[in-house]
């Protein structure tokens, strides 16, 4: 492997199945620091399974991955500790439901890096200014919507200040009207430099933030490259037809 | 008897029924504590252990709630000296049914833990916690909220049951009301005093747990959680 200094997550190869029904075919990618890539695909194709092997949540059965010179594949390797460092975003927020927004954001920075309260309190209260919630602090995730409680896990996600974020389908369970400022703090995040690898199907995002497109099928990436070429030539039809499709579908 | 003698009779028998309301309560707490932290050990392995774990757990569970209660009392009572030591009265009504109630338990946490979104133990693990640290952060203070209305049922029956220890000599509050009986042979009067005596404490402890419940609950989850103060609560 190269060791590109500026490379932060390699991704080779990778194979996983359940059962009889293969998942993954053997996907290769890689992140440098502070790129954004947004991996698209319909649905059943893995791309969940991706994002949860790159964290560890499951295991592939084959292939390897390193995040910053480290192999994390390595089964010797303490997974507990390099999450840490993979913050993950989720379609459906997973907010703890029994803690306010503030004590979501530096729970982690409290149980796992073992912070001071009054440190990690102040680093979660910068988070939730970040996200725009400050004023939000003490309310409890069922008094918020799902626009507020997803930009919360972002900032759940931020306080542990990781190396990389994965976001799956971030937007998806919201309403339309609550969809634009959850990509808005995505974007500045992006912009921030902030590392981060988001499946979505968010177009306008995937066109003016990312810096390459991912189109995963069939547990394979049919394509890859930045979003002009993609948008404006893809080199395969099915390319073509699926970001036209969702194009349609989801807009500009 | 006229109403005079009774109310002396009810005067002087409030003392002994004290004494053994005391050791009916005492019983209730130690029931409830084994059951407690034994239950939830029991209901951990059964969502998280191993698969021979989980089956232990299961026959475990199985033989406990299969077999009365009284009999379970024989079983430990008079098994004890078959097995060379003796167990008191007191000792074998709190083992017998603190397991009992452990296996009881055991489900009313295991239902809690698995009716929570497996979303939240992923969400801890992303966090970087350990499986422990996510049951223990995240699992258990949400699986406990669930819990309090079914335990408030499973307090309310081992609240009563502990009048079985009455059959292996256990001087509780029926126990204490049978000596006054002898006595005087008023058993009405006396089993009515000992009924409000058992119907106050269900009442009381009724009470406090949903007093404990409205005031841990999730603000924004009040109205899917349902809030009932003082009710003794059938779900």
């Amino acid at each position: 492997m190269s060791r590109d200094n500026n490379l932060l997550l390699t991704v080779d190869s990778l194979h996983k199945s359940y059962g009889n029904e293969i998942v993954l075919k053997g996907v290769s990618f890689e992140l440098k620091r502070g790129e954004t890539k947004v991996i698209i695909g319909p649905s059943g194709t893995g791309k969940t399974t991706l994002l949860r092997c790159i964290n560890g949540l499951t295991k592939p059965d084959r292939g390897r991955i390193w995040l910053d010179g480290i192999e994390i594949t390595d089964p010797k390797i303490n997974m507990d500790s390099i999450r840490q460092n993979i913050g993950m975003v989720f379609q459906n927020f997973n907010l703890f439901t029994h803690l306010t927004a503030l004590d979501n954001v530096r729970i982690g920075l409290i149980k796992v890096k073992k912070m001071p309260k009054k440190i990690a309190t102040e680093i979660a209260m910068n988070m939730l200014e970040k996200v725009g919630l400050a004023e939000k602090a003490h309310f409890y995730p069922a008094q918020l919507s799902g626009g507020q409680q997803q930009r919360v896990s972002i900032a759940r996600a931020l306080a542990m200040d990781p190396k990389l974020i994965l976001f799956d389908e971030p937007t998806s369970a919201l309403d339309p009207e609550l969809i634009g400022e959850v990509l808005q703090v995505m974007k500045n995040l992006a912009e921030s430099g902030m590392t981060m690898l988001v499946v979505s199907h968010e177009m306008g995002f995937a066109r003016s933030v990312c810096d390459e497109i991912i189109f995963l099928e069939g547990g394979v990436i049919v394509e890859q490259g930045p979003p002009e070429v993609m948008f404006n030539c893809p080199q395969n039809p099915r390319t073509r037809e699926f970001l036209f499709k969702i194009s349609e579908l989801y807009g500009e | 008897m006229s109403i005079i003698d009774k109310v002396i009779l009810i005067w002087t028998s409030l003392p002994p029924l004290a004494r053994g309301a005391l050791v009916t309560l005492e019983l209730t707490i130690l029931l409830l504590g084994m059951g407690l932290v034994v239950g939830i050990f029991l209901a951990l392995g059964q969502v998280y252990g191993s698969y021979p774990v989980s089956l232990f757990i299961t026959c475990y569970e199985r033989f406990f709630r299969s077999i009365p209660a009284l009999v379970l009392l024989f079983l430990f009572f008079f098994g004890s000296s078959y097995f060379g030591f003796s167990l008191s009265p007191f000792l074998s009504a709190v083992l017998a049914l603190g397991f009992r109630s452990s296996a009881y338990q055991s489900q009313i946490f295991r239902g809690a833990i698995q009716s929570i979104d497996e979303g939240q133990m992923m969400a801890a693990r992303t966090l970087g916690m350990s499986k422990f640290q996510a049951i223990w952060n995240i699992i258990l203070p949400q699986a406990f909220r669930l819990a309090i209305p079914p335990w408030s049922n499973e307090y309310s029956s081992v609240l009563k049951d502990t009048s079985l220890a009455y059959a292996v000599g256990v001087i509780e509050l029926v126990r204490e009301g049978r000596y006054i009986i002898v006595r005087t042979f008023e058993p009405m009067l006396i089993y009515i005093i000992v009924a409000i005596i058992y119907f106050f404490f269900t009442y009381a402890g009724n009470f406090i747990l949903g007093f404990i419940e409205g005031k841990i609950a999730v603000p924004g989850y009040e109205r899917k959680l349902g809030r009932r103060m003082g009710g003794s609560v059938e779900r």
